[in-house]
This record gives C-alpha cells, sequence and structure tokens, in this order.
C-alpha cells in the first residue's frame, strides 16, 4: 500500500476532497475504492467509539469509521446523512464517514507543507501534511495512520 | 511446475505416508504378506516413475529399499533395524521430494550412507539366516567391501547423468550396478524360501494380540475418485455460501409479499441450494484418519527413542471432517499423542511393577455426538501428577498457594492448558518444552471446540476434545436485544424457554443476579443487553423476557432476550480487525434481508460473566467444593409450617420421596408408611406441618443402620450451594439455628432432634451396642455449625463426644486428663490448626498413640498424605457423615487389637 508520503517526486497528487466538521481533507484517489451512501449501518456493541457500526456492502462487510470521532472531533451531530469513502485496508473493507464530498483536487506534493506543530494531536497523528488552497487548507490525510489505531483502541 | 511432476510429488508423497504407515503394521505383523506386498508395489512404482522421470538420485534410493524389502518377501526375517533402515530412507525420499518441489530439480548429491546400509543389510542378513544353503551369493562380499568405500569416492557424480534407462547408468567406482544386484539377490531367492521359517520365529514378542485384525489391508482402487485442487473447493464454497445468502435473501423478499408467483420456483431453488450446499459441504469432508496418518510411524519411532512400548489404537478413522477444521487439529492432535508416549505411559519396568502389561496402550477415538466431532485421546500410564501441576502451578503463579489447597484435582488439572505450562522435569526433544497444551487449547479454542481432560492416578488421563463438524455455515437463531438482533449459534442453544412474571417460568432475583428455575436447576441468567451495553431502557421488564438456554462444555445458563426470531443458516465472515478484540462476537454474517448482524459467542459470554467464568474452571465433581471456599456446602432448602425456609444440608439426607398422601397409614397413634419393605414413622418438621390427606407428601428421609425416618416437609424447594454460617442459634428444639442462604434468612434443622422421635431407641441402641468399648471422642472443630451437625451424628453412632472449639482448647482437655480415645479434628481453624494440634498431641508421652482422624472439605491424594506425615491416622471429608463413623471404628479396632 502505497501512502501520501511515497510520492515525494514533485509529482501532482488526486485527492479526494472531503469536509468533516468544518474542515477540508483530502485522501489520496489512489487508496479510495469508491465513495457511497452508507445504508443500514449495524452498530457493534462494545466496540470503540469511532467505529460506527458494519454495513453490507454488495455482500461484503465494511466497517464504517466516524472520522469525527476519529479526529478527535466528538460524535458527528448533523442532520444531513453521510457519506462514506470506501477504502480497503489489508484486504478488508472500511468506510470512512464524513460529511460531504467534493471534488478531485490535482495538487503538486512539493507545494505540501508539514502539519503546523500545534495541531491538535488527533489530527495531527493521522495528517501528513498540508495544502494551501485560494480560500482554505486542505489537510492530507495519511490512511495508514488513520487505521493504525491497534493500542488507542483498547486504551478507548 | 511441469504438470508430470506435480503429479508426481503430489501422487508420492500420498504413497509415502501409506509406506510409513504401512511398514509400522508390517514390523508388528511380519508374516502379513498382503501387506508386504502393498509396500513393495508402493515403493516400486515411485522408483519406477523416478526413472520414467529422470531422478536418479530418488531412483537409487528407491531401488535400494525396494531391494531389500524384496528380500521381506523373500523371506528374510524381518527386524527392527531393517524397519528403520527403511524408514529413514523414505525420510531422505520426503526430503529430496521436499526440496524438488522447491527447486524443480532433484537436489544434487547422493545419498551412498542409506543405499550402503541398505544393501549391508540384504547382504548380511540372508547369510545369516541361510548362510549354508546361499552358495549363489558368491559376489556379495566383494560388493559389500566396495560398498562401504562408496561415499568416499564420488559423492556428486550420480547427479551429472540423467540417462533414463537404468541399466545402462554409469557406474561409480568400484561399484556393481544395482540390478545386478538386484538379479543376484533374485537368483538366491531359491534357497532362502526353503530355509528354515525363521521369519515367523524371529518378532513373536513384538506381535500384538489380534493385532492382525485392524491391518486390512484394503488394497483400494482408486479409480473412483478425482483429484480437486483445493482451491477449486474453496472457491466453490465461497460461491455456494454467497447463493446460500442469496437465496435467504429471496425468501426474506418473498416472507413480505404474500401470493409473490415466486413463491414455488423459490422453493424450489431453496431445496437444490440446500442440497448443492451440503454436496459442497462433503467434498471439504475427509476422514479424520487422515489427520493420523502419520501417527503410527510417530509412535514407533517415540517408542524406540524412549525404550517404551507402546500400542497405538486407532478407532472411528473413517468419521469425516470439514477439511478445514481437520488441517487445524492435525498439529494438537500429534502433540498430544506425544504428550501421552512421553509423559503419561510408564517404562515397560516401572509398569511391570505396577501389575499392568508392559505394552502401554494410547487410544485415540473419533465419533459424532450432535453435530459434534468427539475425539478422544487417552493412554492406560499414570495419569497427571496432581501434586506436580499443582507446584507448577503455584511456582509459576497462575495461582495463589491458598487457593490451590482448596482446588479439586480436576481444577488443578485444568492448569495443564495455562499458558506456557509444562511439568516435564527434564526437557525431552519429545515434549516437555513447554510450549504444549495451550497451544493445543488455543487451536481448539480457534474453531469453537472444547477440550477437557480426566485422568486417574495410576490408570492414565484421557483428553476429550469436542469440535463443531465446519466452520464456514453454521445454523443460528437469530434473536433480538436492545433494538438489535444477534445470531446465535444453534449448536449452543439447548433449549428456549419463555419467561413471563405470571407463569410457570418467571426470572427471578437473587440480590442482583437474575435466575430461572428450570425443572430441577437453577440457571444463572444473563441480559444480552446489559452485557452489551445496549440497554435503551425500553422493554425493561426485568421479569419478562425470552431465555436462550446456552451451554458451554459443562455450563449452563441462560441469555435473556427482547425476542426471538427464527433460525437461519448463516454464513460466518471473520470480524473485522478492528472489532476481533470483542469476546462476545465471534464473527458477523449477512441476514436474508441484507442487514448486518454479530453472531454470539457463547464462550466469550460464559466467560464474561463472572459467576460463569468462576464456575467454568471446575468440573462438576467439584461442585462441592466452589470457588474460593471450603465452607461451601450443598443444602436441600424446603418449606415446612412457616414461609421461612428451611435447611438441611445434603449429605445428610439418604432421599428425597413424594409419596401418595393416601398410603399414610396411622398404627399406635403415629403416621407410618410402607416404604421398601419396611414400615417407616413419619415425622413432621413441627406442629404446623400437616401431614396431606391427598397429592403427594414431600419426605425427606434418612437413613441409618437399615432404618429409615421420613421427615414430612410442605415443600421441596431447591438444592443450592453457599457459604453456611449460623449466625443466630436457636431456642427452638430441633432447629440448629438461622442462616443467610441465597440472600434469605432460614432455619437450619437438627436432624439429631429428629432421629429419637422417630425410634425411641435409635440412639440408645447403637449406644448399646458399642457400650461395651464405648469411646469417648474429642472433637475438634471451630465452625459452630459442623460442631453442631456432627456431634449428634457421632452421639447417635454410640460414642461419648467432647467438642471443643480449637487446638489449645483440644490440648488443654487432653492435660486434665480426661478420657479421650480418640481426635476428630478439623484442619483449618484459627490459632493452633489440625496439623500443629496433630504434632503437639504426638509429641506428647501420654498422648502420642491416640488416632487422629482429620476433618477436611479437601480429599486430594496429596493432601491425604501431607496429613498422614502430619500424624493423622485417617482422613475424612466434611460431609462424608458414613465415611468418618467408618474411619472412626476401624481406628477403634485398630487399638481394641493393640490392646
Amino acid at each position: 500500500m502505497t501512502t501520501g508520503n511515497d510520492n515525494h517526486s514533485g509529482n501532482f497528487i488526486e485527492y479526494v476532497t472531503v469536509m468533516i466538521g468544518s474542515q477540508l481533507f483530502g485522501l489520496p484517489i489512489s487508496q479510495v475504492q469508491d465513495v457511497f451512501m452508507p445504508d443500514r449501518l449495524a452498530r457493534v456493541p462494545l466496540a470503540s467509539a469511532e467505529i460506527a457500526g458494519v454495513l453490507n456492502l454488495r455482500g461484503r462487510i465494511v466497517t464504517a469509521i466516524d472520522m469525527h470521532c476519529r479526529l478527535g472531533l466528538g460524535k458527528r451531530q448533523s442532520d444531513r446523512p453521510p457519506m462514506a469513502v470506501g477504502i480497503e485496508f489489508r484486504g478488508e473493507s472500511y468506510g470512512l464517514l464524513i460529511d460531504t464530498v467534493g471534488e478531485v483536487l490535482k495538487l503538486a506534493d512539493n507545494t505540501r507543507e508539514p502539519v503546523p506543530v500545534n495541531l491538535e494531536p488527533h489530527l495531527a497523528r493521522v495528517s501528513c501534511g498540508v495544502h494551501r488552497l485560494e480560500k482554505q487548507l486542505l489537510v492530507v490525510l495519511d490512511v495508514d495512520r488513520i487505521f493504525d489505531t491497534g493500542h488507542e483502541a483498547v486504551a478507548a | 511446475m511441469d504438470d508430470l511432476l506435480r503429479e508426481f510429488l503430489t501422487e508420492t508423497s500420498e504413497s509415502l505416508d501409506t509406506v510409513d504407515v504401512e511398514l509400522v503394521h508390517f514390523e508388528q505383523d511380519p508374516n502379513n504378506a498382503k501387506i508386504l506386498d502393498n509396500i513393495f508395489r508402493l515403493v516400486h512404482t515411485i522408483k519406477g516413475t523416478c526413472g520414467f522421470l529422470g531422478l536418479p538420485r530418488l531412483e537409487a534410493l528407491a531401488h535400494a529399499a525396494e531391494t531389500l524389502m524384496g528380500k521381506f518377501r523373500d523371506g528374510m526375517p524381518v527386524t527392527g533395524d531393517a524397519v528403520t533402515l527403511i524408514l529413514s530412507t523414505i525420510d531422505r525420499i520426503k526430503q529430496i521430494l521436499d526440496q524438488l518441489e522447491k527447486d524443480q530439480k532433484e537436489p544434487e548429491g547422493s545419498d551412498p550412507d542409506l543405499i550402503g546400509e541398505l544393501e549391508r543389510m540384504v547382504i548380511n542378513a540372508p547369510a545369516a539366516a541361510a548362510a549354508p544353503a546361499a552358495p549363489a551369493v558368491a559376489p556379495p562380499p566383494a560388493v559389500s567391501a566396495a560398498a562401504a568405500p562408496a561415499p568416499a569416492a564420488t559423492p556428486s557424480q550420480a547427479t551429472g547423468t540423467l540417462t533414463y534407462q537404468v541399466l545402462e547408468r554409469p557406474l561409480r567406482v568400484g561399484e556393481v550396478p544395482l540390478d545386478e544386484l538386484e538379479r543376484a539377490f533374485r537368483e538366491t531367492a531359491g534357497p532362502e524360501l526353503t530355509a528354515p521359517p525363521a521369519p515367523k520365529a524371529a518378532k513373536p514378542a513384538d506381535k500384538p494380540a489380534g493385532g492382525g485384525e485392524d491391518e486390512k489391508t484394503d488394497a483400494k482402487i482408486a479409480n473412483q475418485t478425482l483429484r480437486v485442487n483445493v482451491d477449486t473447493l474453496e472457491h466453490l464454497m465461497t460461491m455456494v455460501s454467497e447463493l446460500v445468502l442469496t437465496r435467504n435473501q429471496l425468501l426474506e423478499i418473498a416472507r413480505r409479499n404474500e401470493n409473490s408467483e415466486f413463491k414455488v420456483p423459490l422453493q424450489r431453488l431453496s431445496n437444490v441450494t440446500a442440497e448443492l450446499q451440503e454436496g459442497v459441504m462433503k467434498t471439504r469432508m475427509q476422514p479424520i484418519g487422515n489427520a493420523w496418518q502419520k501417527l503410527p510411524r510417530i509412535v514407533r519411532d517415540l517408542s524406540a527413542e524412549l525404550n517404551k512400548q507402546i500400542e497405538l489404537d486407532m478407532r472411528g478413522a473413517e468419521t469425516e471432517l470439514d477439511r478445514q477444521v481437520l488441517e487445524l487439529i492435525k498439529d494438537p492432535l500429534t502433540h498430544m499423542v506425544r504428550n501421552s508416549a512421553d509423559h503419561g505411559l510408564e517404562t515397560p519396568a516401572e509398569r511391570r511393577a505396577l501389575g499392568k502389561p508392559e505394552k502401554g496402550t494410547i487410544r485415540l477415538s473419533a465419533y459424532h455426538e450432535g453435530g459434534h466431532i468427539i475425539i478422544e485421546i487417552s493412554d492406560d500410564g499414570r495419569g497427571l501428577n496432581t501434586a506436580k501441576i499443582r507446584e507448577k502451578a503455584i511456582a509459576s503463579r497462575i495461582v495463589s498457594e491458598a487457593a490451590a489447597e482448596k482446588m479439586t484435582e480436576a481444577q488443578i488439572h485444568k492448569f495443564i492448558f495455562a499458558p506456557g505450562f509444562s511439568t516435564a522435569a527434564t526437557v525431552t526433544s519429545v515434549s516437555g518444552r513447554g510450549v504444549g497444551m495451550d497451544v493445543v487449547r488455543t487451536n481448539i479454542d480457534q474453531i469453537g471446540g472444547t477440550i477437557e481432560v480426566k485422568s486417574e492416578p495410576g490408570h492414565g488421563s484421557t483428553f476429550v476434545i469436542k469440535i463443531p463438524l465446519t466452520l464456514a455455515i453454521v445454523s443460528a437463531l437469530i434473536v433480538e436485544a436492545g433494538g438489535d438482533r444477534f445470531a446465535i449459534p444453534q449448536l449452543a442453544v439447548i433449549e428456549l424457554v419463555r419467561a413471563q412474571s405470571n407463569s410457570e417460568h418467571k426470572i427471578e432475583r437473587i440480590k442482583d443476579a437474575p435466575v430461572l428455575r428450570l425443572r430441577d436447576k437453577l440457571l444463572p441468567l444473563i441480559h444480552l443487553k446489559t452485557l452489551l451495553k445496549i440497554d435503551n431502557g425500553e422493554n425493561s421488564e426485568p421479569e419478562n423476557g425470552f431465555i436462550v438456554v446456552t451451554q458451554v462444555g459443562k455450563e449452563t445458563f441462560g441469555i435473556v432476550v427482547d425476542g426471538v426470531f427464527h433460525t437461519e443458516e448463516i454464513v460466518v465472515k471473520p470480524m473485522s480487525t478492528r472489532l476481533r478484540h470483542i469476546a462476545m462476537f465471534s464473527g458477523n454474517t449477512i441476514l436474508g434481508d441484507g442487514s448486518v448482524i454479530m453472531i454470539i459467542d457463547p464462550n466469550g459470554i460464559a466467560k464474561s460473566v463472572g459467576t460463569v467464568a468462576a464456575q467454568s474452571a471446575i468440573d462438576e465433581d467439584a461442585a462441592q467444593q466452589r470457588g474460593s471456599s471450603d465452607d461451601m456446602v450443598s443444602l436441600l432448602i424446603f418449606r415446612a409450617g412457616a414461609a421461612q425456609p428451611k435447611a438441611v444440608p445434603l449429605s445428610l439426607v439418604t432421599r428425597l420421596e413424594e409419596i401418595d398422601a393416601k398410603k399414610i397409614e396411622i398404627s399406635n397413634g403415629r403416621p407410618l408408611i410402607q416404604y421398601r419393605g419396611q414400615l417407616m414413622p413419619l415425622i413432621r418438621v413441627n406442629q404446623d406441618v400437616a401431614l396431606k390427606t391427598e397429592g403427594t407428601q414431600p419426605l425427606l428421609v434418612f437413613s441409618d443402620e437399615g432404618r429409615s425416618m421420613g421427615l414430612a416437609v410442605d415443600q421441596i424447594v431447591d438444592i443450592v450451594e453457599d457459604r453456611l454460617n449460623v449466625e443466630v442459634p436457636s431456642e427452638t428444639a430441633g432447629i440448629l439455628g438461622s442462616a443467610v442462604i441465597k440472600g434469605q434468612a432460614t432455619e437450619i434443622i437438627d436432624v439429631g432432634y429428629y432421629l429419637p422421635q422417630a425410634f425411641e431407641d435409635w440412639l440408645i441402641r447403637t449406644e448399646k451396642k458399642i457400650k461395651a468399648k464405648a469411646r469417648t471422642i474429642l472433637f475438634v472443630e471451630d465452625s459452630a455449625f459442623f460442631r453442631n451437625m456432627l456431634t449428634p451424628v457421632l452421639r447417635s453412632a454410640g460414642y461419648s463426644v467432647t467438642t471443643v472449639g480449637g487446638g489449645e482448647d483440644a490440648l488443654q482437655v487432653l492435660k486434665g486428663g480426661d478420657q479421650v480415645d480418640m481426635i476428630v479434628t478439623d484442619i483449618e481453624m484459627p490459632g493452633m490448626n489440625g496439623y500443629e494440634l496433630a504434632q503437639a498431641v504426638k509429641a506428647d508421652q501420654r498422648t502420642a498413640t491416640l488416632p487422629i482422624i482429620a476433618l477436611s472439605a479437601l480429599t486430594s491424594a496429596d493432601a491425604i498424605e501431607r496429613g498422614r506425615q502430619a500424624g493423622f491416622h485417617d482422613y475424612v471429608a466434611k460431609f462424608d457423615r458414613p465415611g468418618l463413623l467408618a474411619a472412626i471404628k476401624e481406628q477403634a479396632a485398630v487399638m481394641s487389637e493393640a490392646a
């Protein structure tokens, strides 16, 4: 699996942009399988808070992760139904629940700046850079780190 | 890889496995020509194929082995050495095959060591067996001389040539062609056949009695079968699983639309799917014998390595189970057989000393039992060493010394499944590396199986493994709790009970713990939604609900759910790694309606519930001494006269009866009943108990010395186990006092009070009998309850009893010069305990010969041994009333003999 980090050679990387809360994030398109409307999410008792539940996506069981929780923004509270970005990680299917999906942006890797040191730790842990767009900042998410929660999940 | 080569590899490795097994059989039964023919044929085929494929190294090995076996066929005695040699040749062939599979070419090198050995044996053996009759074996001396230096000569030359014709293979330096050798031996065959029947006499000792019956070498005709790649089957299985899901989906839709025209074809589809599923499952089924195939060889090698004679008895090898399951249990089984051979069986000398047959037996058996397969591995060895296991468990801090002291043997035996546990004093190459039974247990846990151990000192131990037939598709009960649906595997479900506050089955509470009275048992209950923390407060009528009675191992408990829907065949999908840590779920599945639900893991539930978890370590035979307390007592709870329950230790009651009230007769103003050919007086617990005039009258029957008394009660309520602390002593006759039992104040009755009421002479009678040699017993016991319970028992047996509450008091009594003939003492007491008391008594000249009987909840073999060392003459369980009386009698007899 490649991460955003691996493509350092001044290339352009395409990002699927998503809104989580009021912040714009980018996920490398190479790692996104699909975008779907999560339907009939079944909650998993005793799971950690960031696990929103599991759902059936065309016969596969997908584990949905509430990105609000994952990023330390509290439980998602919005009237609009969430969207999900489908990602396959180590042979398992996951859906990252986000608020809205935006356009796909092609950004040069050399304009990506390091994560500001004062970023909230939850956020800093899963990001691998920031792009300054015209109107706002885009935080690049590192997919591997989103799933790298083995010990945290236990602690939670 | 070349198709031809692949085929060769598969076929050859199968043939070699068979050869392994057959050779071991053959060694035991050297006269069975059929086995030998079979082996010979297999090896010959291997040799032939190798020649055809141009694998000279393999061919040479196979040839040499075949030659030796040809000798067997011609009547050469079958020796253990020869078989070992052939087996190691086969091992070498296997190694080469592995290499061949990896590199797709035969590894370089040659095997002069083995071939030389084989040839030497071919040459020497017949010479020994039929030396004068073999003049034709003239060339051999030359060959045997030549074969020995061969290894040094040209080790690498063998590989360079790729000639297909065996006969044209270039000779190694100083070597005679194998074929010529063979021919030479063939020519010598005649005289050897006429040689004295040496083979028959050769190994009579090794031949097991009736050993031949298992060795029916059914030469299978293999053209009825087809080789299919496992991946193909796996894929087929996945597809069928999906088909099952889709079928379920369709059925769900049809269920919603009443008059659908799809109904009939759908039914058909459903049936076909079910059959297809079954068919595919069948293709995955393999006889368990496949997993056992390597065992005869392993046992044979072990028996040589350990110098033990071992017979492996395998039963039910044809029992089929899913290949996935089979794979997972293969290693555990092998490990356990090794363990049995290494730890379980004694050496022949030890066995002889114990009067057992020198040959130890390891028995493997497999059979089906209600959707499960049961595999038993038993040996007739020494059994588990409880003391050693306890020691080790304490040393490795798995259990505290105090806790271990109170555990039963069965509980202690369970420690062998604890991680990193091995009692083998020395690490042998066979077992004892500490990665043993815990790995076995983990593997078995993984496939939803259970393992239990039974052991009897001196008679061997038995491991019982219970595993499900398959893992992929299970039948599950769909239930609802807290608004969500869950699947509970049907295999674990025993029955469903609907609990309602106004019905026979209602959920009751003992403090906060919900329980259900189910027939004769109290069932612990677990609310699923509470356990899963999804209790939304809705539908919270604590007395109502559906109870799924579930069994895990020997534990039974009830899972309370809000609703039960139906059963469905579900395809188990593993939980996401992010969720796998939740022990309550074994997986998830997609239901017919497309929704995802969790599959409940009954094991996880059992573990999570404290009470159940505590019990799970305990065998049923340990039920009397539960958990951390030795004061746990089985009590019979009943009602008599008042609403308040009464109790009596169950051990005192001989029988519970419900008699027809019409059969009660009145004689001499007293109620009697004809009971087992005798007249049994009925005694009421108190004046408030009215004997029933119709229906049935419950009775507690107490018997002693051939006499019985029926204690009439209003209602027999339950049998419970609890700690017994008589907190409020009673003034009322017949009542020892009150105790809190299962959260309720309960009166404990004094059986000793009622016995004389039935037969005035009950106590006097026995007293008379013993009067002549009346004994005074000093009864030392700190618990008032046991004092009160046992004193009347002792008195009724005719002894005069002095009771004291501790070791110090006992010594006072002894010093005071009172007449004491015997001491009966508890072991665990505050202040001076039983052991210390015994030592003090022994130390005093005047009392050194006094018999001392120890009373304890703990009666394991080594606790008894410890007691003996401390100076106790006997050791009796606290509740074993007849045992205590017998022990006293015995000691009294010893005393009068001595006197």
